[in-house]
């Protein structure tokens, strides 16, 4: 079976800190890849090379067999990777919907349609209601569903989830992951970050762990729930623990 | 009433020329008109599309010695300016674009700014094209009324407003505001950024343009440090916007209205006449402070200050 992405040996240096060194993984069309490391492993790094925002050191990003690592954010998109961001980044003073008809224009051929589109995303995400809100002052879970729906309307066939659950209390997390398997199951693969052990353990198909910019490991949740090297790196050296 | 608020005002626009004002009035008004014509190409980049310049007096400059160069060089009428204007002016903009449109924020505004100094000093010294300090005469005006002036200026601003008003509500629009609000979350929701800049540029300078291009024929006389003025042009364009309301329909508008009209309150009273920059200052120091969203965009909070009664 081939990957919808792969990414193969990627390197990223900043002046003389190595981010990510040699990271090879691919990820399969319709799964649910889970991408998990402690702080500073270079989770984000990895998601801005394969978004465009950081060109690669060393290594190559392909997307549906094109390699796309020398590609703008902006056409990487066009291809069909959305992304949301770890810092929530709503177009503030824009309302809910206008946030979301902005991204929805990408494919829409006019603005009845991207309307169309935007408003039926909104239902699906919950945030129908709030659409005339401006979104400075949604809370921070509905801003992260913003984010969410921003991302979807531009109809990513790869979707980049970059700490979505983080801060979100039990009640908003549970409805979270059930619109993520609802995405899934609409025929989006998506690639998560996430801290959140309980989450990424029940949501993910497959795994993948860095520490320190290395892939230390990669299998099914209960593969690397029961990895040496991955307790290793979070809970320190066994005798230590 | 709300929405019949736009035709009245352009309905009062178009008549009021019919009353009779003496030439001075006619004067003001025409030239509330170019600062408006201005403004609203300004805020078509720095309100709509976030991208702050310090320069559009180079845009204004461009179009006015577009018009001058064709009268005096190729002896044609100054009126060819205003369509030519606008290839020119476009095709500036795409140099600038490409330029500046790399820096981000104070950097890009820094540009600018540097941008028309560049041209000011130029223009000084290209004398076989434009004359130098000695500047661009007409020999004669095409109308000595001011009436005729004004309906072509009130045409531009009308077509402008239009059109910006149609641009904002297009995707295009959507582009621009989302650029302003967040450039690299725009970028990854697969809007070309850079693009979509240059495009708010080159409408933004056209537009400027346009009214330079106006101004050499109203005024029959540019020379460089008239048309790329950084006070008088670059610096009072922001202040309209400002005073106005930041990315408003009508900001531009009323902006040059109070802009102009303070000027020449101003520059009428002999004692105040040397400190004209200083009160604007203030003015500009009072607006950020109490008004952010400038005149039209916290028309609100103006209304309830008049009302403490009911202002709850």
């Amino acid at each position: 079976m081939t990957d919808l992405l792969r990414v193969q040996g990627i390197s990223k240096t900043f002046g003389g800190l190595t981010a990510l060194q040699d990271v090879s993984f691919g990820v399969q069309a319709g799964e649910i890849l889970g991408l998990i490391g402690p702080n500073g492993a270079g989770k984000t790094t990895l998601f801005n090379v394969v978004n465009g925002f950081y060109r690669p050191t060393r290594g190559e990003v392909y997307f549906k067999e094109e390699k796309i690592s020398s590609y703008k954010p902006h056409r990487i998109c066009k291809l069909g990777i959305g992304r949301t961001f770890q810092v929530v980044k709503p177009l503030q003073r824009m309302s809910v919907l206008d946030n979301v008809l902005a991204s929805a224009f990408l494919r829409a051929g006019n603005k009845t349609q991207a309307r169309e589109r935007a408003l039926e995303l909104l239902h699906f995400t919950g945030l129908y209601e709030d659409r005339d809100m401006i979104s400075k002052g949604l809370p921070l879970g509905k801003r992260k569903r913003l984010e969410l729906t921003r991302a979807l309307a531009t109809q990513p066939q790869l979707l980049l989830l970059d700490e979505s659950f983080a801060g979100l209390n039990p009640t908003e997390i549970n409805e979270l992951m059930t619109i993520i398997r609802e995405i899934r199951a609409r025929g989006t693969t998506i690639m998560i970050i996430e801290h959140h052990m309980k989450v990424i353990m029940s949501i993910s198909d497959r795994i993948v762990v860095l520490n320190f910019g290395l892939k230390i490991a990669e299998g099914t949740p209960r593969e690397i729930g029961s990895n040496a090297l991955v307790i290793e790196a979070y809970l320190g050296e066994a005798q230590s623990a | 009433m709300k929405k019949y608020l736009p035709f009245i005002i352009l309905a009062l626009l178009f008549l009021v020329p019919l009353v009779g004002l003496s030439s001075y009035v006619m004067h003001i008004l025409i030239l509330v008109l170019i600062y408006s014509l201005i403004g609203m190409g300004w805020n078509l980049l720095g309100g709509f599309c976030g991208q702050v310049s310090f320069g559009h007096a180079s845009f204004f400059g461009v179009g006015a010695y577009t018009a001058g160069i064709l009268y005096a060089k190729l002896g044609w009428s100054s009126w060819w300016g205003l369509p030519l204007s606008l290839l020119v002016v476009l095709a500036f903009s795409l140099v600038i674009g490409f330029i500046c449109l790399r820096l981000r924020g104070p950097y890009f505004a820094l540009a600018t700014l540097a941008m028309g100094e560049v041209l000011r000093v130029t223009a000084e010294n290209l004398n076989q094209w434009t004359g130098g300090d000695v500047g661009i005469l007409l020999r004669e005006r095409t109308w000595v009324s001011k009436i005729w002036y004004y309906y072509i200026i009130l045409l531009l601003a009308v077509g402008a407003f239009v059109l910006i008003k149609k641009v904002m509500e297009s995707k295009w629009g959507y582009y621009f505001v989302s650029i302003r609000e967040d450039q690299d979350a725009a970028e990854s929701l697969g809007i070309p950024t850079t693009a979509y800049k240059t495009l708010a540029l080159c409408l933004s300078g056209a537009l400027t343009g346009l009214a330079g291009a106006f101004y050499m024929n109203y005024m029959g006389y540019i020379d460089p440090k008239v048309v790329f003025a950084l006070h008088d042009i670059s610096i009072v364009t922001i202040m309209v916007v400002m005073v106005g309301g930041v990315a408003t329909y009508w900001g531009p508008l009323v902006g040059a209205l109070i802009m102009v009209l303070l000027a020449e309150l101003i520059r009428s009273n002999p004692g105040l006449g040397a400190a004209h920059q200083t009160l604007f200052g203030v003015l500009l120091i009072f607006i950020i402070i109490f008004l952010p969203n400038g005149i039209v965009g916290d028309f609100r909070k103006i209304v309830k200050l008049f009302r403490p009664g009911r202002s709850g």
